[in-house]
């Protein structure tokens, strides 16, 4: 059984999305791999950034 | 004064010959078969890994996968699930993933299962309009 950490199943999580949206969203290669990119920051970011304010609120 | 090109201004479209919806029907039923059908061999290949990394990391989490539709939320998950095409029936089949969430890793499996499978028809739907033109090859 596969037991990864909260933060190693976003990571995960957010490069598989993200290739799949990088290709389906766009129609260039360059523009794929820029927009795969944004979408892989803006889920992990977005994962670190509700983490910590969820962390805040909970003290 | 400027010569113009003497040439159509209307973007060339695909052929619109066969059966349009065969990459959207191979593309669901297996990850990445769709854009192989329209020569997008490369794109394929990463969609395939993608989707089936997702579905098989789901599935080693001990994630549920949905069998039965009681209530709205059951009928979601397994409609997300089926979006996985052959991947859903072939695991159904061999009796793997879980029944009921047990553990915190489970519950993250069966996100990443029904993730997979609406990733894959987003691809499968990729591949349809790259068929018919309406995506630039």
């Amino acid at each position: 059984m596969f037991t990864p950490s909260h933060f190693t199943a976003v990571l995960l999580f957010a490069l598989c999305a993200s290739v799949v949206f990088g290709i389906t969203m766009r129609e260039t290669p360059q523009r794929m791999v820029r927009y795969g990119l944004y979408c892989f920051l803006l889920f992990v970011g977005s994962a670190i950034v509700l983490s910590w304010g969820m962390y805040l609120i909970a003290r | 004064m400027a010569a113009t090109p003497n040439s159509p201004s209307t973007p060339k479209s695909a052929p619109q010959q066969g059966f349009v919806y065969l990459p959207l029907i191979v593309g669901w039923l297996v990850p990445g078969a769709g854009h192989f059908l329209v020569r997008k061999w490369g794109r394929g290949l990463l969609l395939a890994l993608a989707i089936l990394t997702m579905f098989v990391l789901g599935v080693a989490m001990q994630g549920k996968v949905y069998s039965s539709a009681h209530d709205i939320l059951d009928i979601l998950g397994l409609a997300g699930d089926l979006g996985s095409g052959l991947l859903y029936f072939v695991t159904r089949g061999l009796g793997l993933g879980a029944d009921q969430v047990q553990v915190t890793t489970a519950d993250y499996g069966t996100r990443f299962i029904v993730v997979a499978g609406l990733l894959n028809v987003i691809a499968a739907v990729d591949a349809h309009n790259l068929r018919t033109g309406r995506k630039p090859a």
